[in-house]
Protein backbone atom coordinates (compact mmCIF):
# COMPACT_ATOMS: atom_id res chain seq x y z
CA UNK A 1 0.00 0.00 0.00
CA UNK A 2 1.25 3.62 -0.99
CA UNK A 3 2.73 5.83 1.59
CA UNK A 4 1.76 8.49 2.54
CA UNK A 5 3.50 12.38 2.42
CA UNK A 6 3.24 14.49 6.19
CA UNK A 7 4.56 17.41 6.56
CA UNK A 8 5.37 18.61 10.14
CA UNK A 9 7.76 20.30 12.66
CA UNK A 10 9.36 18.93 14.77
CA UNK A 11 11.18 20.75 17.43
CA UNK A 12 11.07 23.64 15.13
CA UNK A 13 12.63 22.32 12.47
CA UNK A 14 9.95 21.48 9.29
CA UNK A 15 10.27 17.33 8.57
CA UNK A 16 8.26 15.96 5.31
CA UNK A 17 8.44 12.22 5.48
CA UNK A 18 6.66 9.76 3.65
CA UNK A 19 4.85 7.26 6.29
CA UNK A 20 3.34 3.60 6.67
CA UNK A 21 -0.35 4.11 6.73
CA UNK A 22 -1.77 3.03 9.91
CA UNK A 23 1.20 3.79 11.19
CA UNK A 24 2.06 5.36 14.59
CA UNK A 25 3.87 8.88 15.22
CA UNK A 26 6.16 6.83 17.52
CA UNK A 27 7.73 4.41 15.18
CA UNK A 28 8.13 7.13 12.31
CA UNK A 29 9.60 9.50 14.64
CA UNK A 30 12.30 6.90 15.27
CA UNK A 31 12.71 4.80 12.49
CA UNK A 32 11.74 7.46 9.78
CA UNK A 33 12.99 10.92 11.35
CA UNK A 34 15.70 9.43 13.38
CA UNK A 35 14.47 11.07 16.85
CA UNK A 36 15.48 8.23 19.52
CA UNK A 37 14.68 10.83 22.40
CA UNK A 38 11.33 9.38 22.48
CA UNK A 39 11.09 5.70 23.76
CA UNK A 40 8.87 2.83 23.22
CA UNK A 41 8.02 1.06 26.19
CA UNK A 42 4.15 -0.53 26.01
CA UNK A 43 2.72 0.56 22.85
CA UNK A 44 -0.48 0.83 24.40
CA UNK A 45 -0.72 3.93 26.27
CA UNK A 46 -0.07 2.93 29.62
CA UNK A 47 3.42 3.80 30.55
CA UNK A 48 4.06 7.03 29.07
CA UNK A 49 7.64 6.37 28.00
CA UNK A 50 6.67 7.76 24.24
CA UNK A 51 4.99 11.18 25.37
CA UNK A 52 4.94 14.41 23.04
CA UNK A 53 3.67 17.65 22.89
CA UNK A 54 1.33 18.13 20.13
CA UNK A 55 0.59 21.61 19.40
CA UNK A 56 1.36 22.57 23.09
CA UNK A 57 -0.59 19.58 24.26
CA UNK A 58 0.88 16.15 25.80
CA UNK A 59 -0.17 13.39 23.91
CA UNK A 60 1.14 9.63 23.70
CA UNK A 61 3.26 8.71 20.13
CA UNK A 62 2.45 5.63 20.43
CA UNK A 63 -1.35 6.48 20.02
CA UNK A 64 -1.40 9.06 17.24
CA UNK A 65 -2.08 8.04 13.46
CA UNK A 66 1.23 9.10 11.93
CA UNK A 67 -0.76 10.76 9.10
CA UNK A 68 -2.92 12.86 11.04
CA UNK A 69 -0.16 14.67 12.39
CA UNK A 70 0.10 16.33 8.94
CA UNK A 71 0.75 20.60 9.41
CA UNK A 72 1.37 19.95 13.45
CA UNK A 73 4.21 20.72 15.51
CA UNK A 74 5.62 18.51 17.42
CA UNK A 75 8.02 18.83 20.24
CA UNK A 76 9.89 15.95 21.51
CA UNK A 77 12.94 15.81 24.46
CA UNK A 78 15.45 16.26 21.59
CA UNK A 79 14.53 20.16 21.15
CA UNK A 80 14.72 20.80 24.85
CA UNK A 81 18.33 21.35 24.97
CA UNK A 82 19.33 24.85 24.64
CA UNK A 83 21.99 25.36 22.24
CA UNK A 84 25.13 23.66 23.83
CA UNK A 85 23.48 23.58 27.32
CA UNK A 86 20.82 20.93 28.61
CA UNK A 87 17.35 22.56 29.22
CA UNK A 88 17.12 23.16 33.91
CA UNK A 89 14.89 20.28 33.57
CA UNK A 90 17.16 17.75 32.44
CA UNK A 91 20.35 19.17 34.91
CA UNK A 92 17.88 18.89 37.64
CA UNK A 93 17.57 15.22 36.71
CA UNK A 94 20.97 14.89 36.59
CA UNK A 95 21.82 16.70 39.88
CA UNK A 96 18.82 15.01 41.65
CA UNK A 97 19.40 11.63 40.74
CA UNK A 98 15.67 11.60 39.26
CA UNK A 99 16.70 9.49 36.66
CA UNK A 100 18.23 5.56 37.44
CA UNK A 101 17.52 3.28 34.28
CA UNK A 102 16.35 6.48 32.67
CA UNK A 103 14.17 5.14 29.76
CA UNK A 104 11.00 7.09 31.57
CA UNK A 105 12.92 10.23 31.43
CA UNK A 106 12.26 11.24 27.98
CA UNK A 107 8.37 11.06 28.93
CA UNK A 108 8.64 12.76 31.83
CA UNK A 109 10.68 15.51 31.20
CA UNK A 110 7.97 16.31 28.34
CA UNK A 111 5.02 16.21 31.24
CA UNK A 112 7.19 18.14 33.02
CA UNK A 113 7.66 20.51 30.05
CA UNK A 114 4.11 21.08 29.63
CA UNK A 115 3.45 21.57 33.28
CA UNK A 116 5.68 24.28 33.62
CA UNK A 117 4.73 25.74 30.26
CA UNK A 118 1.07 26.45 31.73
CA UNK A 119 2.03 26.63 35.40
CA UNK A 120 5.45 28.49 36.07
CA UNK A 121 4.44 27.96 39.92
CA UNK A 122 3.17 23.81 40.66
CA UNK A 123 2.46 22.81 44.17
CA UNK A 124 3.87 19.66 44.62
CA UNK A 125 0.66 17.97 43.71
CA UNK A 126 -0.05 19.74 40.77
CA UNK A 127 3.60 17.90 39.69
CA UNK A 128 2.57 14.34 40.57
CA UNK A 129 -0.69 14.49 38.60
CA UNK A 130 1.08 15.83 35.99
CA UNK A 131 3.24 12.91 35.75
CA UNK A 132 0.84 10.59 37.00
CA UNK A 133 0.97 9.27 33.18
CA UNK A 134 3.96 8.08 33.70
CA UNK A 135 5.15 5.01 34.81
CA UNK A 136 9.12 4.88 36.75
CA UNK A 137 9.81 1.43 37.92
CA UNK A 138 13.41 2.52 39.76
CA UNK A 139 12.92 6.06 41.61
CA UNK A 140 9.84 5.91 43.54
CA UNK A 141 8.85 8.94 41.65
CA UNK A 142 10.16 11.60 44.56
CA UNK A 143 13.47 12.65 42.89
CA UNK A 144 11.00 13.58 40.01
CA UNK A 145 8.93 15.43 41.66
CA UNK A 146 11.79 17.18 43.42
CA UNK A 147 13.79 17.72 40.62
CA UNK A 148 10.90 19.29 38.29
CA UNK A 149 9.78 21.50 41.16
CA UNK A 150 13.66 22.63 41.35
CA UNK A 151 13.64 23.28 37.87
CA UNK A 152 10.62 25.30 37.87
CA UNK A 153 12.57 27.49 40.70
CA UNK A 154 15.30 27.98 38.13
CA UNK A 155 13.18 29.10 35.48
CA UNK A 156 11.04 31.83 37.43
CA UNK A 157 14.39 32.86 38.47
CA UNK A 158 15.78 33.33 35.13
CA UNK A 159 16.35 36.58 33.29
CA UNK A 160 13.85 36.58 30.33
CA UNK A 161 16.12 35.74 26.99
CA UNK B 1 -0.71 -5.89 7.06
CA UNK B 2 -0.96 -1.80 6.72
CA UNK B 3 -4.05 -0.08 7.87
CA UNK B 4 -6.17 2.22 5.09
CA UNK B 5 -6.77 5.46 7.06
CA UNK B 6 -9.66 7.68 5.51
CA UNK B 7 -10.88 10.82 6.46
CA UNK B 8 -14.40 12.41 5.92
CA UNK B 9 -16.01 15.31 6.71
CA UNK B 10 -19.13 14.81 8.24
CA UNK B 11 -20.67 12.20 10.71
CA UNK B 12 -22.95 10.59 8.13
CA UNK B 13 -20.04 9.55 5.89
CA UNK B 14 -18.43 7.92 8.57
CA UNK B 15 -21.48 5.49 9.09
CA UNK B 16 -22.15 5.27 5.11
CA UNK B 17 -18.29 3.86 5.10
CA UNK B 18 -18.08 1.20 7.96
CA UNK B 19 -18.28 -2.16 7.67
CA UNK B 20 -16.88 -5.14 9.23
CA UNK B 21 -13.49 -4.66 8.92
CA UNK B 22 -13.51 -0.82 8.94
CA UNK B 23 -13.32 0.91 11.99
CA UNK B 24 -14.69 4.41 13.28
CA UNK B 25 -10.99 5.78 14.75
CA UNK B 26 -11.53 9.13 17.70
CA UNK B 27 -9.25 9.51 20.31
CA UNK B 28 -7.25 6.24 19.52
CA UNK B 29 -6.56 5.27 22.93
CA UNK B 30 -8.35 1.99 23.01
CA UNK B 31 -8.27 1.58 18.97
CA UNK B 32 -4.65 2.43 18.54
CA UNK B 33 -3.71 -0.41 20.76
CA UNK B 34 -5.42 -3.14 18.99
CA UNK B 35 -3.62 -1.47 15.30
CA UNK B 36 0.29 -1.29 17.38
CA UNK B 37 -0.07 -5.17 18.22
CA UNK B 38 -1.58 -6.29 14.48
CA UNK B 39 -5.08 -7.09 14.81
CA UNK B 40 -6.14 -8.67 11.41
CA UNK B 41 -9.39 -7.78 11.81
CA UNK B 42 -8.95 -3.92 10.94
CA UNK B 43 -7.78 -3.30 7.89
CA UNK B 44 -9.88 0.60 7.66
CA UNK B 45 -9.55 3.18 10.00
CA UNK B 46 -12.33 6.26 9.24
CA UNK B 47 -11.81 9.19 11.18
CA UNK B 48 -14.61 12.06 10.93
CA UNK B 49 -13.17 16.04 10.97
CA UNK B 50 -17.13 16.78 11.52
CA UNK B 51 -16.77 20.20 14.26
CA UNK B 52 -19.96 18.77 15.66
CA UNK B 53 -18.32 16.01 17.40
CA UNK B 54 -16.36 18.60 19.27
CA UNK B 55 -18.92 20.88 20.83
CA UNK B 56 -20.43 21.16 24.07
CA UNK B 57 -23.79 22.63 24.47
CA UNK B 58 -25.41 24.20 27.37
CA UNK B 59 -28.41 25.54 27.75
CA UNK B 60 -30.16 26.04 31.32
CA UNK B 61 -29.79 22.19 32.81
CA UNK B 62 -29.54 21.02 29.16
CA UNK B 63 -25.97 19.34 28.28
CA UNK B 64 -24.99 18.23 24.88
CA UNK B 65 -22.02 16.80 25.06
CA UNK B 66 -20.16 15.84 21.47
CA UNK B 67 -19.12 12.43 21.47
CA UNK B 68 -15.67 13.39 20.22
CA UNK B 69 -15.13 15.78 23.58
CA UNK B 70 -12.04 14.49 25.10
CA UNK B 71 -11.73 14.60 29.08
CA UNK B 72 -9.66 17.21 28.87
CA UNK B 73 -12.51 19.78 27.00
CA UNK B 74 -14.79 17.85 30.04
CA UNK B 75 -12.34 19.40 33.22
CA UNK B 76 -11.63 22.63 31.63
CA UNK B 77 -15.50 23.65 30.40
CA UNK B 78 -17.12 26.17 33.09
CA UNK B 79 -20.51 24.27 32.73
CA UNK B 80 -19.11 20.76 34.25
CA UNK B 81 -17.79 20.63 36.68
CA UNK B 82 -19.42 18.07 38.22
CA UNK B 83 -18.35 15.83 35.23
CA UNK B 84 -14.83 17.21 36.00
CA UNK B 85 -14.25 14.64 39.02
CA UNK B 86 -14.99 11.81 36.41
CA UNK B 87 -13.11 12.75 33.53
CA UNK B 88 -9.88 13.52 35.56
CA UNK B 89 -10.12 9.92 36.99
CA UNK B 90 -9.41 8.65 33.77
CA UNK B 91 -5.45 8.09 32.72
CA UNK B 92 -2.91 10.45 32.87
CA UNK B 93 -2.77 13.87 30.95
CA UNK B 94 -1.60 12.86 27.67
CA UNK B 95 -4.32 10.18 27.59
CA UNK B 96 -7.01 12.51 29.27
CA UNK B 97 -5.71 15.04 25.77
CA UNK B 98 -6.85 12.29 23.81
CA UNK B 99 -9.74 9.67 25.11
CA UNK B 100 -12.96 10.90 23.96
CA UNK B 101 -16.19 10.31 25.90
CA UNK B 102 -17.81 8.74 22.73
CA UNK B 103 -15.02 6.10 22.82
CA UNK B 104 -15.43 5.75 26.86
CA UNK B 105 -19.04 4.05 26.18
CA UNK B 106 -17.48 1.72 24.30
CA UNK B 107 -13.94 0.76 26.39
CA UNK B 108 -14.12 -2.78 28.15
CA UNK B 109 -14.41 -3.32 31.74
CA UNK B 110 -12.60 -2.38 33.92
CA UNK B 111 -12.07 0.95 31.56
CA UNK B 112 -15.31 3.13 31.35
CA UNK B 113 -15.49 5.29 34.30
CA UNK B 114 -16.86 8.26 32.14
CA UNK B 115 -19.97 5.75 30.84
CA UNK B 116 -20.68 4.59 34.34
CA UNK B 117 -21.44 8.17 35.87
CA UNK B 118 -23.09 9.00 32.13
CA UNK B 119 -25.95 6.01 33.33
CA UNK B 120 -25.88 7.43 36.89
CA UNK B 121 -26.88 10.58 35.06
CA UNK B 122 -29.37 9.02 32.88
CA UNK B 123 -28.21 10.39 29.84
CA UNK B 124 -29.92 9.76 26.30
CA UNK B 125 -27.31 9.08 23.37
CA UNK B 126 -28.30 10.55 19.85
CA UNK B 127 -26.62 8.31 16.84
CA UNK B 128 -25.54 9.80 13.31
CA UNK B 129 -28.80 8.79 12.07
CA UNK B 130 -30.89 10.93 14.48
CA UNK B 131 -31.99 8.28 16.73
CA UNK B 132 -31.73 8.57 20.72
CA UNK B 133 -31.72 5.72 23.18
CA UNK B 134 -30.94 5.70 26.86
CA UNK B 135 -27.54 4.84 27.22
CA UNK B 136 -28.82 1.12 29.57
CA UNK B 137 -29.79 0.06 26.34
CA UNK B 138 -26.66 0.29 24.50
CA UNK B 139 -24.99 -1.68 27.76
CA UNK B 140 -27.86 -4.51 27.55
CA UNK B 141 -26.63 -4.48 23.97
CA UNK B 142 -23.29 -4.49 24.38
CA UNK B 143 -23.63 -7.52 27.21
CA UNK B 144 -25.64 -9.64 24.96
CA UNK B 145 -23.11 -9.06 22.00
CA UNK B 146 -20.29 -10.64 24.60
CA UNK B 147 -23.16 -13.59 25.64
CA UNK B 148 -23.58 -14.32 22.09
CA UNK B 149 -21.55 -17.38 20.98
CA UNK B 150 -19.96 -16.55 18.47
CA UNK B 151 -17.69 -14.16 20.34
CA UNK B 152 -15.96 -16.96 22.27
CA UNK B 153 -15.13 -16.96 25.88
CA UNK B 154 -11.68 -15.90 26.46
CA UNK B 155 -12.84 -12.44 27.66
CA UNK B 156 -9.61 -10.60 26.71
CA UNK B 157 -9.93 -6.87 26.70
CA UNK B 158 -8.63 -6.90 23.16
CA UNK B 159 -11.40 -8.91 21.91
CA UNK B 160 -14.02 -7.46 23.73
CA UNK B 161 -13.41 -4.51 22.32
CA UNK B 162 -13.39 -6.01 18.61
CA UNK B 163 -16.91 -7.50 19.95
CA UNK B 164 -18.79 -3.96 21.48
CA UNK B 165 -17.41 -2.20 18.14
CA UNK B 166 -17.92 -4.74 14.95
CA UNK B 167 -20.38 -4.68 12.70
CA UNK B 168 -22.09 -1.59 13.96
CA UNK B 169 -22.60 0.86 11.67
CA UNK B 170 -24.14 3.44 13.44
CA UNK B 171 -22.05 5.50 15.29
CA UNK B 172 -22.85 7.83 18.84
CA UNK B 173 -22.55 11.65 17.91
CA UNK B 174 -23.61 12.99 21.14
CA UNK B 175 -24.74 12.68 24.47
CA UNK B 176 -27.97 14.26 26.46
CA UNK B 177 -28.14 14.90 29.99
CA UNK B 178 -29.62 16.68 32.53
CA UNK B 179 -27.36 19.48 34.38
CA UNK B 180 -27.57 17.35 38.25
CA UNK B 181 -28.37 19.69 41.48
CA UNK B 182 -25.59 21.10 43.39
CA UNK B 183 -24.35 17.99 45.24
CA UNK B 184 -26.67 15.27 44.12
CA UNK B 185 -24.40 13.48 41.79
CA UNK B 186 -21.45 11.42 43.44
CA UNK B 187 -18.74 9.46 41.97
CA UNK B 188 -15.99 7.61 43.34
CA UNK B 189 -13.04 5.59 41.43
CA UNK B 190 -11.43 2.38 43.26
CA UNK B 191 -7.80 1.63 42.29
CA UNK B 192 -5.06 0.22 44.15
CA UNK B 193 -2.43 2.67 42.75
CA UNK B 194 -2.65 5.77 43.73
CA UNK B 195 -2.89 8.27 42.31
CA UNK B 196 -3.62 6.89 38.94
CA UNK B 197 -4.56 3.42 38.03
CA UNK B 198 -7.15 1.46 36.38
CA UNK B 199 -10.47 1.14 38.39
CA UNK B 200 -11.21 -2.00 39.81
CA UNK B 201 -14.58 -0.27 39.86
CA UNK B 202 -16.34 2.79 40.15
CA UNK B 203 -19.59 3.67 41.51
CA UNK B 204 -21.52 6.86 40.28
CA UNK B 205 -24.83 8.09 42.36
CA UNK B 206 -27.51 10.51 41.00
CA UNK B 207 -29.67 11.10 44.18
CA UNK B 208 -33.51 12.55 43.47
CA UNK B 209 -35.21 14.26 46.02
CA UNK B 210 -39.22 14.48 46.74
CA UNK B 211 -40.94 15.86 49.56
CA UNK B 212 -37.22 15.76 51.78
CA UNK B 213 -36.68 12.00 51.29
CA UNK B 214 -35.05 10.39 48.61
CA UNK B 215 -36.67 9.43 45.32
CA UNK B 216 -36.08 7.97 41.67
CA UNK B 217 -32.19 7.65 42.95
CA UNK B 218 -29.69 6.16 40.34
CA UNK B 219 -26.79 3.81 41.38
CA UNK B 220 -24.57 2.41 38.60
CA UNK B 221 -21.73 0.92 38.90
CA UNK B 222 -18.44 0.09 36.37
CA UNK B 223 -16.23 -3.28 36.96
CA UNK B 224 -18.78 -5.05 38.44
CA UNK B 225 -20.42 -6.56 35.44
CA UNK B 226 -19.13 -7.12 32.17
CA UNK B 227 -20.56 -3.31 31.26
CA UNK B 228 -21.56 -0.54 33.28
CA UNK B 229 -24.71 -1.80 35.20
CA UNK B 230 -27.00 -0.13 37.47
CA UNK B 231 -28.00 -1.57 40.66
CA UNK B 232 -31.73 -1.46 40.69
CA UNK B 233 -32.61 -3.61 43.35
CA UNK B 234 -30.01 -1.37 45.80
CA UNK B 235 -31.77 2.02 44.01
CA UNK B 236 -35.10 0.38 45.21
CA UNK B 237 -34.28 0.20 48.87
CA UNK B 238 -33.43 3.73 48.87
CA UNK B 239 -36.78 5.07 47.51
CA UNK B 240 -38.26 6.88 50.69
CA UNK B 241 -35.35 6.89 52.61
CA UNK B 242 -33.59 9.25 54.52
CA UNK B 243 -29.73 9.60 53.96
CA UNK B 244 -28.43 8.18 57.23
CA UNK B 245 -26.69 5.01 58.50
CA UNK B 246 -30.28 3.84 59.42
CA UNK B 247 -31.56 4.82 56.21
CA UNK B 248 -29.92 3.68 54.06
CA UNK B 249 -28.77 0.35 55.54
CA UNK B 250 -31.06 -1.95 53.60
CA UNK B 251 -29.92 0.08 50.20
CA UNK B 252 -26.73 -1.08 51.00
CA UNK B 253 -27.29 -4.53 51.79
CA UNK B 254 -28.70 -4.90 48.21
CA UNK B 255 -25.55 -3.34 46.49
CA UNK B 256 -24.52 -6.73 44.80
CA UNK B 257 -28.21 -7.89 43.90
CA UNK B 258 -28.17 -7.96 40.07
CA UNK B 259 -24.55 -7.05 39.33
CA UNK B 260 -22.07 -9.90 38.36
CA UNK B 261 -18.41 -8.74 39.28
CA UNK B 262 -15.76 -10.63 37.65
CA UNK B 263 -12.28 -12.16 38.37
CA UNK B 264 -9.43 -10.76 36.44
CA UNK B 265 -5.54 -10.06 36.98
CA UNK B 266 -6.78 -6.59 39.33
CA UNK B 267 -9.23 -8.16 41.80
CA UNK B 268 -11.23 -11.31 42.05
CA UNK B 269 -15.16 -11.29 41.88
CA UNK B 270 -15.38 -11.93 46.03
CA UNK B 271 -13.07 -8.64 46.83
CA UNK B 272 -14.96 -6.60 43.91
CA UNK B 273 -18.25 -7.77 45.93
CA UNK B 274 -17.06 -6.68 49.39
CA UNK B 275 -15.67 -3.54 48.36
CA UNK B 276 -18.15 -2.25 46.53
CA UNK B 277 -21.02 -1.70 49.68
CA UNK B 278 -17.95 0.14 50.95
CA UNK B 279 -17.97 2.52 48.68
CA UNK B 280 -21.46 3.13 47.73
CA UNK B 281 -21.98 3.88 51.91
CA UNK B 282 -19.38 6.27 51.85
CA UNK B 283 -20.63 8.47 48.86
CA UNK B 284 -24.16 7.90 50.13
CA UNK B 285 -23.20 9.36 53.66
CA UNK B 286 -20.93 12.03 52.05
CA UNK B 287 -21.72 15.71 53.65
CA UNK B 288 -23.60 18.08 51.63
CA UNK B 289 -26.65 18.89 50.34
CA UNK B 290 -28.38 17.71 47.24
Amino acid sequence: MAKKPVNFVLNGRDISVFVEQGGNLLDELRRNVGDMTTKYGCGQGTCGACTVSVDGELKLSCLLLAELIDGKRIDTTQGLAEGPDIHPLQQEFVDGFAAQCGYCTPGMLMAAQVLLANKPEPSREEVAEAISGNLCRCTGYEPIIDAILRAADTLRRRPVR
Amino acid sequence: MTVEVQTVETLSQVTQTLNDSARYFAGGTLLMRQVNYGDQSINRLVVSRDPELKRIQVSGDQIEIGAGVTMSDIISHQDLGFLAQVARAVGGPAIRNMATVGGNLFAPCPYGDMATALLALGAILVWADGQQQPIEQLFSHQENQLRSPDVGTNGSEFSATNDLSRGNQNVVASIRLRKPRSGAFRFQKVSRVKPKGVSLLSVAVHLGRESGRVANTRIAFGGMSARPRRALAAEQALQGASLDEAGIERCISMCNDGLEPQNDALASAWYRAQVAPVYLKRLLLQRGEY
